[in-house]
């Protein structure tokens, strides 16, 4: 059957609307009161841009917004996006001191949306103009949340960045790919503009490899930094799977931010296969798109799903239901579309390893299958357009996890081409990593990353506070031995990583 | 970007902010870090005769969750020796030549006096600041505020520092006196350069239940102490208006008492003063604060158009008036926004128990649900011909911009209480009817 739209404008208005508004200036105050304003804070550590937290939190507390945004913006120039799509539960939410006095985290995350909302509005400008151009000329491949925020630290050191961008407009997946009831695509463009600002140039519509070659690069630029993130999603590898109702989650999701709510066709019943936060996205947006029925499928338990706690809670309450420990089989087509999805039971064997459960196939009717299982890396065209280029065993780009620094002498790589697909703020952090390498390639002096000393150190840099923090707050004690300036090799002598940082 | 930087009777700042005589600028380590962070000056611990303090020293009240919004303490002045302390701010002076170094001092003697105001010369300090204000333990011994009460003894001794000062002479003001312009004016007499208000007000900031020894708790006894922190900010706002509305006065002055926001200390540049002096909230949060003070008054003089601070200075000052200059016709009412008011009724039980009984509460069908009321139960209405437009609804409101106070023209020409009192004298007036 094919598919179709199935709500009216006015009704997808309603389902996508913000699920998390923005801050009134009284909640704002009444919630910035509530920081202790700490020394040394957890928040700041647990932020993989360094974002000085309680700093920004006290200059709302004294009506200083817009100075606010400035500490925000010059840590993390995606601060509005990152406001809106980080996972700040496990972040600097979950590592807020408040969270262990009274089980109640200060809510960073609506309060850093406050001050950037309130500084677009405004339209003030945050920042200088760099004091000085160096002349170095730095390509940035691809135009995502990796290639921003490495750009942006480039533009602020006073180097000439160009960005590549294949698609027609930059932001990455914070453009095409964020739950829409999350963040508009309007608030990534804008982001967009920002880097633009500071004097960075776009070539959007632009592919390596294709419309300019990776040698013109190396002619024409001092250093290339390559954030060109995952590409198609993991094949299931079962029959019926080319049907043309068989999605991939992150096409699904673009699908909303360039077609209008009321032209996206689904079908009625709705499988997603895969159980990691963009399965949610997908299922949850499903839902509000109107499907009558949407099932998570999962080969695995529940305690195994990738997916935050707080996501799975969201899919929950939107109505999608959760098929734990079953495997797709096969995609059943009836003249040529999709009109069910044959699945099998898993269990667990005494080893640990996942068995299907002979003889307990069964058949679901759905008109729609969205395909959530991961994205590959962009093996393929890295071999072909950097073939010197050092990979890891998963197809990632190897890198020093502190610089970006890859086997080769010029070339620098982050994001997810690299960590293997982390958040965005993990891909900010590590553009701007990068691009503090490059200014220290380049001979300049290094830079004073951390505005607030943390206890790994009042210096700057990777000892500073937050550059390295990891993802889940509770790795911080595990990293810690990894992390202190006794242990760790100084930036720049050190053999490359070939493993991924977790 | 204004232009933040200030001169205080001849002693140059990069910035307005300087940091308190007090326990945060007892040592060059100390000094050393305020500077890094970004201070203007640094006003240092009371030099003298070393002291021994007590353990413990400090004691503070909460409000509503919130610490620390008043603070005391007992400490005496610097317990170092005076050769280690003029030392350090020769160290201090030549790594920060740029910033302000402060010697406070406190001695007996004339002899003492022109001594110590000599070391503090020798040591590169850019100006002196007498405490004449410590309200507890060296006014036992005829020292800080026994000195600051006694607008006599303030002359002679500033006088007696004059006679050796060759860098500018800052006395630092008591309020635990009744009329803190009398001793402004004895420092004038006595030669000052300039003012520093206000120190420490006498204080007990909590009886224990207990064991009924109030803290800070030294050895089964306590002692009044010195109280600062934000609740004492409107006293020394109101002092610090006194002395810059005072044309016989007429001394650069340095705003203290109970700074912690680039607002607060705004609010006394408006009053007249042109440096701001903190300590509590360097106690409670560190030195770090100075990035704020500096970002959000720079951000607030752009945002107002001022290219300096002298264009905020004294702006306040002429807005503050006797009592008797007001008019007494002007008339406010309090309006309420109906789409905002959340139904809690302390507007109402405030007018009706505390004040003038001008809310009535009515069928909240006249005025439309807001966010959260129930239906049937009763919304406030003012009642605007029994408003005397007190303000105390809309202090009370919890409500940003619910309950706001308006202007209102009633037809009637100013008429102040002086004015009334000539016309009555002069037959021109009827008098007010008393209210019923």
């Amino acid at each position: 059957m094919p598919l179709t739209p199935k709500l009216n404008a006015a009704q997808l208005e309603a389902n996508f609307a913000d699920i998390a508004p923005r801050y009134t200036a009284q909640q704002a105050a009444a919630e910035s009161a509530r920081c202790l304003f700490c020394f040394d804070a957890p928040c700041i550590s647990a932020c993989p841009t360094g974002i000085d937290v309680p700093s920004f939190i006290k200059k709302i507390t004294t009506g200083n917004v817009i100075g606010a945004a400035r500490t925000i913006l010059t840590a993390n120039i995606l601060g509005a996006s990152c406001a809106r799509v980080c996972p700040t539960e496990v972040l600097c939410e979950g590592a807020c001191v408040m969270l262990d006095r009274d089980n109640d985290p200060i809510k960073i995350g609506r309060l850093q949306r406050y001050a950037t909302d309130y500084a677009q509005e405004k339209n003030v400008a945050i920042f200088r103009p760099a004091k000085t151009k160096t002349g170095k000329r730095i390509a940035i491949i691809g135009g995502g949340p990796a290639g921003l925020g490495c750009a942006a630290e480039l533009a602020q050191l006073g180097h000439h960045a160009v960005v590549f961008e294949r698609k027609p407009r930059a932001g990455g997946l914070n453009t095409y790919g964020i739950a829409y009831y999350k963040m508009r695509p309007a608030v990534s463009l804008e982001e967009v503009e920002l880097v633009k600002s500071l004097g960075v140039e776009f070539r959007c519509g632009t592919e390596i490899g294709r419309d300019v070659s990776p040698a013109e690069l190396e002619r024409d630029f001092d250093a290339i930094f390559i954030g060109v993130g995952l590409g198609q999603s993991q094949r299931l590898d079962i029959p019926g799977e080319d049907l043309p109702e068989v999605v991939e989650a992150v096409d699904f999701i673009e699908k909303i931010h360039t077609d209008p709510l009321d032209q996206i066709s689904l079908g009625a019943r709705v499988a997603v296969i895969g159980c990691g936060n963009t399965a949610i996205d997908a299922a949850s947006q499903a839902r509000r798109l109107g499907a009558d029925e949407v099932v998570i499928t999962y080969r695995r338990g529940e305690v195994d799903m990738s997916a935050y706690a707080f996501e799975y809670d969201l899919a929950k309450r939107d109505g999608v239901t959760f098929l734990f420990h079953h495997a797709p089989v096969e995609v059943i087509g009836e003249n040529g579309h999709v009109i069910g999805l044959r699945l099998v039971r898993t269990r667990f064997d005494s080893g640990g390893r996942l068995e299907t459960i002979v003889g307990s196939e069964f058949v679901e009717p759905f008109e729609m299958i969205i395909k959530a299982v991961g994205q590959q890396e962009k093996r393929d065209w890295l071999a072909q357009n950097f073939p010197e280029l050092e990979l890891r065993a998963n197809g990632g780009i190897a890198r020093h996890p502190f610089s970006g620094r890859t086997n080769l002498p010029h070339i620098f790589a982050g994001g997810d081409c690299a960590n293997g697909g982390r958040e965005v703020v993990n891909a900010v952090g590590e553009g701007k990593k990068a691009a503090r390498a490059i200014h220290e390639m380049f001979g300049l002096t290094s830079i004073s990353g951390p505005v607030q000393p943390s206890r790994w150190g009042v210096q700057g840099g990777p000892f500073g506070a937050g550059l390295d923090a990891p993802i889940r707050v509770s790795e911080l004690e595990a990293d810690y031995e990894k992390l202190s300036p006794v242990s760790h090799p100084t930036p720049g002598t050190s053999a490359l990583t070939s493993q991924n940082q977790e | 970007m204004a232009d933040l930087a200030a001169n205080f009777a001849g002693i140059k700042s990069p910035n307005p902010f300087w940091v308190a005589s007090g326990p945060p600028s007892n040592t060059a380590y100390q000094a050393h870090r305020a500077f890094e962070a970004g201070w203007g000056g640094v006003v240092w611990k009371t030099i003298g005769e070393p002291t021994r303090n007590t353990s413990s020293r400090y004691s503070s009240i909460d409000h509503g969750g919130v610490r620390m919004v008043g603070f005391n303490n007992i400490e005496l002045i610097s317990d170092r020796a005076p050769e280690t302390n003029f030392r350090e701010i020769a160290e201090v002076k030549k790594r920060w030549p740029d910033n302000a170094v402060i010697a406070s001092l406190m001695v007996e003697t004339r002899a003492q006096w022109h001594e110590f105001v000599q070391r503090a010369a020798d040591g590169g300090a850019d100006g002196i600041e007498l405490n004449f204000g410590c309200p507890h333990g060296m006014c036992e011994r005829g020292m800080g505020s026994a000195v600051g009460q006694n607008p006599e003894v303030t002359k002679t001794i500033v006088s007696w520092v004059k006679e050796a000062a060759t860098i500018p002479v800052i006395v630092k003001l008591t309020p635990n006196i009744t009329d803190i312009t009398a001793a402004a004016r004895a420092a004038k007499e006595g030669g000052a350069d300039a003012i520093s208000l206000i120190n420490t007000i006498n204080s007990i900031t909590q009886v224990n239940l207990d064991n009924f020894v109030p803290e800070p708790f030294v050895g089964g006894l306590s002692s009044h102490g010195g109280y600062a922190g934000p609740a004492v900010r409107p006293i020394a706002l109101n002092m610090v208006h006194s002395c810059a509305s005072d044309l016989e006065i007429n001394l650069p002055i340095s705003g203290i008492g109970g700074i912690a926001t680039w607002r607060d200390a705004a609010e006394f540049i408006a009053l007249g003063s042109t440096t701001v002096q903190l300590c509590t909230a360097i106690m409670h949060y560190g030195f770090r604060i100075v990035d704020d003070l500096i970002d959000g008054l720079s951000g607030y003089l752009d945002a107002k158009g001022f290219a300096s601070l002298g264009d905020l200075k004294g702006r306040a000052l002429n807005s503050v008036r006797r009592w008797e200059d007001l008019d007494l016709n002007y008339q406010r009412l309090a309006r309420i926004d109906y789409a905002k008011c959340i139904g809690c009724n302390l507007c109402y039980i405030a007018c009706e128990d505390g004040a003038h009984q001008a809310i009535a509460l009515v069928d909240s069908k006249l005025h439309g649900l807001g966010p959260g009321r129930i239906p049937g139960k009763p919304v406030p209405e003012i009642k605007e011909t029994e408003c005397v437009g007190c303000n105390l609804c809309s202090l009370v409101c919890p409500v940003l911009d619910c309950i706001t106070m308006v202007s209102v023209e009633n037809g009637l020409p100013p008429l102040t209480w002086a004015d009334y009192q000539t016309r009555l004298a002069a037959g021109d007036a009827t008098a007010f009817v008393p209210h019923p």
